[in-house]
């Protein structure tokens, strides 16, 4: 066991505790940024003016009219620019831009004394545009052939032997849907400037230190000017890993040239219009399997919808066909994948960042090739697990792959599946209208930045000359409980209560150079950051101690607040005497902790290595009851098993799962994003651009009956007190309400039914899908054996 | 005149503020920043907070309510309570205490708003009267009550555990004890400023009056679809006539001939005041929009916007409903069937205010409502449909069908209706007549479904519709 994943006795990780933040949560007594502007005086509200074209030149901007608009502050425009005029790294985000690329895209912002005086700012602003061609549906990018960033190629094995060597082989196209983020506060920052002209942003981001490097060469200051903190965010899900920077960007250019506090807060229509979403994919594959169920060969092109930047598209990518594999063994393989460029909202991180797409690809062709196969979807799924001699295809071991097989046969066992196969047998015979299924869909999702300069972090730990102990790191509190998770660790790594400890909001002048909160590593890098500052200090305290112990500093243990030796016996002494005693003996206090995660390599061009420190497993049970008059449906029962290591904090991991699982339903079935793609005056305009039309998962979605379980016994030795990564993986465990639905939806036709499933699977989508099924119930059994003949299984 | 709002026991005035601003906002601005905007529309929840308003069940009910849609004046005179209210950090409020220690908050943004929507369920006077099944917990609790409310990080299971472990109040507890005495009673408001006007009159003739004069008036009952326009489309009525608490507006009697429902009473009050004894819509007010918008919407607002995807007239046309419109002119009844015109269109005159709806007794006897939406809790309709149908001796003698979603207004499925009239009540008529629903109306394409699905959705409906009867007919049998 290495000393890093190993635990202490009376450790305070592993306690089930409620958030951090919970008391503050309920009261609303927490402050979030947009709850500071009635803090702050003087504060300016910024409006943008947003184009109203899917792609267009801006041939005219007359800001005068604006300024008649009584309360119209500042306009601010790209001449108002003194550094770098882009809000990314790529340089290809202009922040305020010469041509409109999406409809929506904000080409500059209006400051007034209030909200409504820079509203009507706006709205007095005269644009000029010439409209220009525009590109809105993937389709249209790919046939136009307008890419952007660097494809990919990932190939391992020979595909073509493989194919042509299989027993069956299928085609296929899936285009599938992106997501929007809806976290419920909205992108926010609230910048100020002191009187050495020091820029101060609060700011709702995951990314604290890229929105501060961003202000500086928007401002063309040094970063040392400019200082970032995040108090919490009333949720992120990656969302607000690159997308806030040029918000906050805005407000700090606005606050340097007016010496007023500048709050930009983005509405929920602006919001939806303005920032990017999970990136809807196309695909195209082939598959070829073997006569006992083995998916042997898999050829596949991804493609990307990127939006109008390329933000962080290379990287979703690259994990979407790290991920496309899934959990399933698949001994040739070869994928290409690229980015398309369209005229839409840039589409960015969002939990899962990629994988999901990938994996989306394999658990839709299993899905529909199950049936023609002759298999159980359930059993073809298992047969293809990985196990553990194998490697995936850019060549990482999957280490621990046996898990996947505890994970699935706990589910069985604890799920009931054989009884609740043959009740659902019972139920379908006997209801023409209705339809039951119970699906089974595993993950395995690498954990660590595919980049594997991010895989660091730094903490900054003070122990107080009273004892108290305040705790800073890198990482953001979007609510996923990381704040909750530092102060167990601090608290088990010093050996002290957990109320003797505080932990400070994330700023860039506390710890710097940080890292995304993102790719689920915020427990693992920051933790491990925490612990070892905390050990230093540790270290620095036994020798204070072990003097009046009388033992060697070796001996000396650090528990629940007491100083002392290895056995029960030994002499005692508080840890405020120990840290009172160390002050006076001129011993440092504080300390900086750093992490970087080792034995990670990966050729970004070759798509070869070990990019991820170790794999999160989880498997899950859906199962879903659809109406045949209207293709609605209901969540009945969900089980999950998933892998976290031995849980740094349960209470927080099972509301992880929980809440990433109904995240996942969501995008897979209820949420539906649709641009106007026509040739009308809209086009390009988002539809459902506000919460009364882009529909989120509520209270209605809630599985019936929901069980989650940790796996048992699951120390993970690399990572800090054995504990694994939790954010995203349960998101893809909702793959299995989107496969229950595709076989209730089935359970309409004939048996051995393959249903095409349009991915959201809203209610519309399913009753065509059984609709589908029923009119394959009517053909006749020449139809029948057609319809298992591998050339009918293209196109959706 | 006194123009304050008692918020968490404090008087706080609302002199000088702009006409347009909503509860929310003031409530920001005067520093309650526990409520939260997460959407502008009463989509989310997050900026819920609770109003004294009248109890059916108690003299005062807590009632929960959207700020974000609320003009702020529309609030004078009344009592409100914020999460901040409920409780603090060091003493936190039940509902609080069991939201925090089972994981109901995450990021935390929603919770304010849940916790006051859990608080009006909390103190719902009948609360533990029900049954317990999937959407109600063994305390009584109504999931229906947080089905305004979204929570994008826990997938909400907590929340229901936090919910359905919730006890009676205490005996001390003061917010209970509130319910004993009567709510403020209606103030007289008239607020001004920068070119803008929001009165509430104190009765129905004043109202009238004004109406007369300047029928541009916006006349506001619960704000929920004004709120909208305000705050998406920057809509700023020069002039706002709030009706809501007008008794006039407010009366409620049930049969012989007739059930008499005032325009302003809201959707929650309706169903209460009814209890089940008009069956179709004792179907349709949990599909309509959630809880917190059922307390502040009213049928006369959902009648007086006219959207063709409304909920109500599709099942009041079912009903045969009539809609009573008040002016200065007198009074006059109008047929639902006859009161769309045009898309948004009405016969109701500018200066003319809906007094009250009438739905004729007795009902007929099979009735049901039809919703088809993305979402079960909380969604905009695809297509609605309500059902009254009389079968007598195994024949239809009347078929009434009301259909939302699919044409620019309501309207009713003549031809069905046609299809079944007369006919034996058999499969085979069914499958004929619901081949003529799917043809009704002129259906389009848009995000919330195609025009062909919507199509289908008409001709599935009346199936569905003849299948549960038989079903019904089975158990019965």
């Amino acid at each position: 066991m290495s000393s890093l994943s190993e635990r202490p006795q009376q450790a305070v990780v592993g306690l089930p505790l409620p958030h951090e933040g919970a008391a503050l949560h309920v009261t609303g007594e927490a402050l979030y940024t947009d709850d500071l502007v009635g803090r702050t005086r003087d504060v300016l509200h910024a409006w943008p003016v947003q184009s109203p074209h899917a792609h267009a030149r801006i041939t005219a901007l007359r800001v005068d009219p604006a300024y008649d608009v009584p309360g119209v502050v500042r306009v601010l425009t790209g001449a108002d620019v003194p550094g770098v005029n882009d809000a990314g790294v790529k340089h290809d985000e202009p922040l305020f831009p010469a041509e409109a690329m999406f409809h929506g895209h904000a080409i500059c912002w209006v400051l007034g004394e209030t909200l409504e005086a820079a509203r009507l700012g706006a709205a007095a602003v005269k644009a000029d545009y010439e409209p220009l061609p525009s590109l809105v549906g993937v389709r249209e990018a790919i046939a136009a052939g307008n890419y952007q960033g660097t494809g990919r190629h990932l190939e391992h094995g020979d595909v073509d032997a493989a194919l042509s060597g299989a027993a069956h082989v299928f085609h296929g196209e899936f285009e599938f849907a992106g997501q929007e983020h809806f976290y419920l506060e909205t992108h926010v920052a609230l910048a100020q400037v002191d009187e050495a002209g020091q820029i101060f942003v609060q700011s709702s981001t995951q990314h604290p230190s890229e929105t501060q490097e961003i202000v500086a060469h928007v401002l063309g200051v040094a970063s040392h000017a400019v200082t970032v903190q995040c108090l919490r965010m009333g949720g992120a899900f990656g969302g607000k890993e690159m997308q806030p920077h040029g918000f906050a960007a805005i407000a700090a250019l606005g606050a340097t040239l007016t010496g007023r506090p500048v709050r930009l807060r983005l509405n929920r229509t602006q919001d939806l219009t303005m920032s990017g979403k999970r990136h809807g994919f196309h695909s195209q594959w082939r598959a070829g399997f073997d006569n006992d169920g083995h998916l042997v060969a898999l050829e596949a092109t991804l493609t990307a919808d990127g939006g109008w930047s390329l933000d962080l598209s290379e990287p979703v990518l690259a994990r979407a066909m790290c991920h496309i594999d899934n959990a399933y063994w698949i001994p040739n393989l070869r994928v290409d994948g690229r980015i398309a460029k369209t005229n839409k909202t840039s589409q960015t991180a969002f939990r899962g960042f990629g994988g999901p797409q990938g994996m989306l690809v394999v658990e839709d062709l299993l899905g529909r090739c199950a049936p023609l196969l002759g298999y159980d979807a359930m059993e073809l799924r298992r047969r293809n697990l990985y196990q553990p001699h194998h490697a995936t295809p850019y060549g990482q071991p999957v280490r621990h792959a046996d898990r996947l097989e505890t994970c699935w046969s706990e589910v069985r066992r604890t799920g009931e599946i054989e009884r609740r196969q043959a009740a659902i047998e019972r139920f379908n015979a006997s209801h023409p209208h209705a339809k039951r299924a119970v699906a089974m869909t595993p993950v395995k999702f690498g954990i660590s930045f595919n980049l594997t300069a991010f895989n660091q972090a730094g903490a900054l730990v003070h122990v107080y000359k009273d004892g108290s102990v305040l705790i800073n790191h890198g990482g953001t509190e979007m609510g996923q409980g990381l704040h909750t998770k530092m102060l167990q660790v601090a608290a088990t790594t010093l050996g002290v209560p957990l109320e003797r400890v505080r932990l400070a909001p994330t700023r860039t002048d506390k710890v710097p150079n940080t890292s995304a909160t993102a790719a689920s590593s915020g427990a693992d890098l920051n933790g491990a950051a925490i612990k070892n500052a905390c050990e230093q200090i540790r270290a620095r305290l036994a020798p204070v101690a072990a003097g009046p112990l009388g033992i060697s500093p070796h001996d000396v243990r650090f528990v629940n607040g007491r100083v002392t030796g290895l056995y029960a016996g030994d002499d005692r002494l508080s840890w405020e005497d120990v840290v009172h005693t160390a002050y006076h003996q001129r011993v440092q206090l504080w300390a900086a902790g750093f992490y970087r995660t080792e034995g990670l390599h990966w050729d970004a061009a070759a798509m070869r290595g070990e990019p991820f420190k170790y794999f999160a497993y989880g498997v899950a049970a859906a199962e879903v009851e659809v109406d045949g008059f209207t293709g609605a449906y209901q969540l009945r029962r969900v089980d999950i098993v998933q892998d976290v290591g031995d849980s740094l904090s349960p209470l927080i991991d099972v509301g992880q799962i929980e809440g990433g699982f109904v995240q996942g339903a969501g995008w897979l079935t209820l949420e539906d994003l649709r641009w106007d793609e026509s040739d009308g005056p809209n086009r390009g305009r988002l539809a459902t651009q506000a919460a009364s039309t882009y529909k989120l998962p509520s209270f209605s979605e809630m599985p019936e009956v929901f069980n989650v379980r940790l796996l048992e016994k699951a120390h993970e030795d690399g990572a800090v007190y054995g504990s694994k990564a939790v954010g995203e993986p349960p998101l893809m465990l909702a793959f299995s309400v989107r496969e229950a639905l595709r076989q209730a939806a089935a359970a309409f036709g004939p048996a051995g039914t393959s249903v095409d499933l349009p991915s959201p699977a809203t209610p519309e989508a399913v009753y065509w899908a059984l609709e589908q099924a029923r009119s394959a119930g009517q053909l006749n059994e020449l139809d029948l054996h057609g319809l298992r003949s591998p050339a009918r299984l293209s196109g959706v | 005149m006194s123009t304050t709002i008692k918020v968490n026991g404090a008087d706080l005035a609302i002199d000088g503020v702009p006409v347009h601003t909503t509860a929310l906002d003031w409530l920001r601005d005067r520093g309650l920043t526990g409520a939260k905007e997460g959407c502008a529309e009463g989509e989310c929840g997050a900026c819920s907070i609770l109003v004294a308003r009248p109890g059916i069940d108690s003299p005062t009910e807590w009632t929960a309510v959207n700020a974000c849609l609320l003009p702020v004046a529309s609030l004078d005179g009344q009592e409100v309570v914020t999460a901040e209210g409920l409780g603090s950090s060091n003493a936190l409020h039940p509902v609080q205490q069991e939201l925090a220690v089972r994981g109901g908050s995450q990021c935390g943004f929603c919770t304010p708003g849940f916790v006051c929507s859990m608080a009006a369920e909390y103190y719902r006077p009948t609360r533990g009267a029900g049954a317990c099944d999937h959407e109600h917990g063994p305390n009584g609790f109504d999931l229906h009550a947080l089905s305004g409310n979204l929570c994008r990080c826990t997938g909400y299971r907590p929340i229901q555990d936090a919910a359905y472990a919730l006890r009676d109040p205490e005996a001390d507890d003061a917010l209970a004890a509130r319910r004993t005495a009567p709510p403020p009673p209606p103030a007289t408001t008239r607020l001004a400023g920068a070119g803008a006007e929001f009165l509430r009159p104190a009765a129905l003739d004043d109202v009238l009056e004004v109406l007369a004069d300047r029928p541009e008036a916006r006349i506001v009952a619960g704000s929920t679809d004004a709120g909208v326009e305000v705050n998406l489309r920057g809509v700023r009525a020069p002039l706002v006539v709030a009706v809501d608490r007008l008794a006039e507006l407010r009366e409620f009697s049930f049969g012989p001939d007739e059930v008499r429902i005032g325009a302003a009473l809201t959707l929650s009050e309706i169903e209460r005041l009814l209890a089940g004894r008009v069956p179709l819509l004792a179907q349709m007010f949990p599909q309509f929009a959630s809880r917190l918008i059922r307390n502040g919407a009213t049928i006369g607002g959902n009648l007086g916007t006219a959207s063709p995807i409304g909920d109500t007239p599709p099942a009041l046309l079912a009903l045969d409903a009539s809609v009573v419109l008040v002016s200065r002119r007198g009074e006059r009844v109008v047929a639902l069937a006859d009161y769309f015109t045009g898309y948004r269109q009405t016969l109701k005159a500018p200066d003319e205010l809906i007094r009250s709806v009438l739905v004729p007794l007795p009902l007929a006897p099979l009735t049901a409502f039809h919703k088809i939406a993305k979402r079960r809790f909380d969604d905009i309709s695809s297509v609605a449909v309500g059902y009254g149908i009389d079968v007598v001796d195994g024949y239809v003698r009347q078929a009434r069908i009301g259909l939302g979603g699919v044409a620019a207004t309501p309207l009713r499925a003549r031809a069905t209706e046609e299809a079944l009239t007369g006919k034996p009540w058999t499969e085979c008529t069914v499958r004929e007549a619901a081949a003529v629903m799917a043809a009704e109306g002129t259906p389009m394409d848009d995000h919330r479904a195609s025009a062909s699905y919507r199509s289908a959705m008409l001709g599935q409906s009346l199936l569905r519709f003849f299948a549960q009867h038989l079903e019904i007919e089975e158990v019965s049998a």
